[in-house]
């Protein structure tokens, strides 16, 4: 434990303000979702809020869903141990919603009703379709919900500050753990089933807000702390990291430049490349990120809505250069390192650092540190929850009514399905994350991102934009794109052979790179295009009719 | 309460095609494609230009312009810039240029249908 966690009275009042102020937002945000259940009566109510909400409203819901703890704690942290290239990874979020703004939101608004599957099995044979987009949704959701909740887990013994040896309502660290992941997952599945997409979009909206409020509050001691002279910020983190000017260049985390080993090196920059690639052409893929534009009643609405998303995501990425270099300077990396390797609780341990100097001593810091970390949880319970949503809304709506029943369900059962699916989803992720806490899965969001880039985006912009693509295509690019991706993560360094993999005893490892969509996006859109060239199915009769209401919106639902 | 249980079909499959072959929605194609594919390519370009010199060109990258503010933060600030830029020339030119095109083509639409009353959800 840092000497930055001073006395134990301390530690035990931001421990208690912590819980206040999370149970505070619990209450308030189960308040507005039994509020939204009433509100919640047909399947576009549960599935798409009843397309209800406004350009602005949706932007902060899809900050909301976006920002994810592994975006706040994450690049935080990344920015206080290594600098530079912490930026590196919030450009790469950002830069991504380009190609959703531009290629995906307003056509798929147009084309689709509840899922990214409406789009994908327009014009082709429903079951094969969204079959595959049910396998590729429900697996991207599930590894990025795993990374959030254990994720969940080991912060809130950090930031509840459960030392070993020490007990919290009679619980250790460890059941700790097990108790805020079974919490966590509890209230997700309560939004989702209870609220639908109306309860969990103001759950993102009122989430989106404290985060900025946060957000800008820190930034803003930092900046005060060093007279609003940003130079003077960066040279003092870079003085304290002890790495010098090499702080303010990229290099220090990804693309390491390895003495006398060129192999390596290489392999760096290649993992460089690849992480960039996933990164920007990811985002659209996400199916929880895509099922977001159903929300608004008109493709100009969910065009409004990116354009605020891309506002408010960059405005809070480029506020994280603050914190991030805030933290390497008024925290230092040894302290940060000392609570936790991967530097998660930089963000708030710089809140108690800031508390400590602006906010009257020892009880400022344990106030900050405590809005902080109650921030932190909201994050990742608004995240989790549109993931479980996203999962279940494919699971009811493209597997059970177009595959298993054909499209004879009626909208009652499907949406019984979607709550009762909701259920089971989140259970497997309770059990999946209990059993997966002691592992080291940091790296399922950067592989959700490749999935989904690698997957779900050359079937969506084939479909969108290619006369000629066909079922078989959809199929090929789907499974093509999901399967490379895995299989060469599982046969990577993040899975086996190194000591910081998810099984460091173990080693079946042999692609060097940790990132695998450099290889798996082009396999990806090569197969898409092989899948439809060998298939003689062509309908342009439903072409034309996906195009026109596309790009007009005629007969948008 | 918002509903649209009923899929709404605007127009016969037919009309699709035929409204799919107009001069008028050609045109509206051309516009919408004619910006979108253009400055995807520029934004990707750039971005791609980005990670290929923090990967390779750390030199350059680490230049120093003023005080301690290197090329490198100043080109990531820049994709903020741009990243920004575009969202907003896009908006606009959307607002301006597509809208009117794809409005009127689906009030046509819509008004041939008769009879077939569309619920907007």
């Amino acid at each position: 434990m840092s000497t930055l966690f001073a006395a134990e009275a301390v530690d035990s009042t931001a421990r208690t303000l912590t819980i206040v102020l999370f149970l505070t937002f619990v209450v308030v945000t189960l308040g507005i979702t039994f509020w939204a259940s009433r509100q919640t009566k047909t399947a576009t109510d549960f599935y798409a809020g009843g397309r209800s909400f406004s350009g602005f409203q949706n932007g902060m819901a899809i900050g909301g869903d976006y920002m994810s703890a592994a975006s706040f704690l994450g690049i935080a942290g990344l920015i206080a141990l290594y600098g530079y290239d912490g930026f590196l990874y919030s450009i790469g979020f950002l830069v991504a919603w380009l190609v959703a703004l531009l290629l995906v939101a307003e056509l798929l608004r147009n084309s689709g009703r509840y899922t990214m599957a409406d789009v994908l099995a327009f014009r082709m044979r429903q079951r094969p379709v969204r079959t595959a987009a049910a396998v590729s949704t429900i697996t991207v959701s599930i590894f990025y919900l795993l990374a959030q909740m254990v994720g969940a887990g080991a912060l809130v013994a950090l930031l509840l500050g459960i030392k070993p040896g020490v007990t919290f309502l009679g619980m250790d660290a460890d059941t700790a753990k097990v108790a805020t992941i079974v919490l966590v997952g509890a209230l997700m599945i309560i939004y989702v089933t209870v609220g639908g997409m109306k309860g969990t979009t103001y759950v993102q909206i009122v989430k989106a807000f404290l985060l900025m409020i946060g957000t800008i509050l820190m930034s803003v001691l930092v900046l005060a702390a060093y007279k609003f002279n940003l130079s003077a910020l960066f040279s003092d983190a870079a003085e304290a990291s002890g790495k010098g000017q090499a702080f303010l260049e990229p290099g220090l985390r990804y693309g390491v430049e390895v003495a006398g080993d060129p192999t390596k090196t290489l392999y760096n920059k290649l993992d460089l490349l690849s992480l960039g690639a996933a990164l920007v052409l990811g985002t659209a893929g996400l199916p929880h990120i895509l099922i977001r534009f159903y929300t608004v009643p008109t493709a100009k609405a969910a065009r409004k809505s990116v354009v605020w998303a891309i506002g408010i995501i960059g405005s809070f990425y480029l506020l994280t250069l603050a914190l991030g270099f805030g933290a390497a300077a008024l925290v230092g990396q040894e302290a940060i390192k000392a609570q936790d390797a991967a530097g998660n609780t930089a963000a708030p341990q710089l809140a108690q650092a800031l508390g400590v100097r602006f906010l009257g001593g020892e009880l400022g810091g344990a106030t900050l540190l405590a809005v902080i970390a109650a921030v932190a949880f909201a994050t990742i319970l608004a995240v989790v929850a549109g993931l479980t949503l996203a999962s279940s809304s494919s699971l009811a709506h493209d597997f059970y009514a177009n595959v298993i029943r054909n499209g004879e369900a009626s909208e009652q059962q499907e949406v019984k399905v979607a709550r009762i699916a909701a259920f089971v989803i989140g259970a497997v992720a309770i059990l999946l994350s209990i059993f997966a806490q002691s592992l080291n899965v940091a790296f399922l969001v950067a592989l959700a991102f490749a999935v989904a880039a690698s997957g779900n985006l050359p079937a969506i912009l084939y479909s969108l934009f290619w006369k000629r693509f066909n079922t078989s295509g959809a199929v090929w690019a789907i499974y093509g794109g999901l399967i490379s991706a895995v299989l060469l993560v599982f046969f990577s360094p993040v899975v086996s052979g190194v000591p910081t993999s998810m099984f460091p005893d173990a080693d079946w490892q042999w692609f060097p790179l940790n990132n695998p969509g450099l290889i798996s996006i082009p396999i990806g859109f090569l197969c898409g295009w092989l899948g439809t060239v060998i298939s003689k199915e062509r309908d342009d009769t439903k072409y034309a009719e996906l195009e026109v209401r596309a790009l007009t919106g005629a007969g948008a639902h | 309460m918002t509903t649209d249980a009923e899929a709404p079909a605007a127009a016969a499959p037919d009309r699709y095609v035929e409204v799919q072959r107009s001069e008028e929605f050609a045109a509206l194609r051309r516009a919408l494609r004619g910006f979108v594919f253009p400055m995807t390519v520029a934004f990707f370009v750039w971005y791609a230009l980005y990670v290929l010199l923090s990967a390779y060109a750390r030199g350059f990258m680490g230049t120093e312009l003023v005080g301690n503010i290197n090329v490198a933060l100043v080109f990531g600030l820049l994709q903020f810039v741009s990243t920004f830029l575009i969202a907003w020339l896009y908006a606009r030119y959307a607002d301006r240029r597509l809208d009117p095109l794809a409005e009127r083509i689906r009030a046509e639409l819509e008004e041939v249908s008769t009879g077939e009353h569309t619920v907007r959800g």
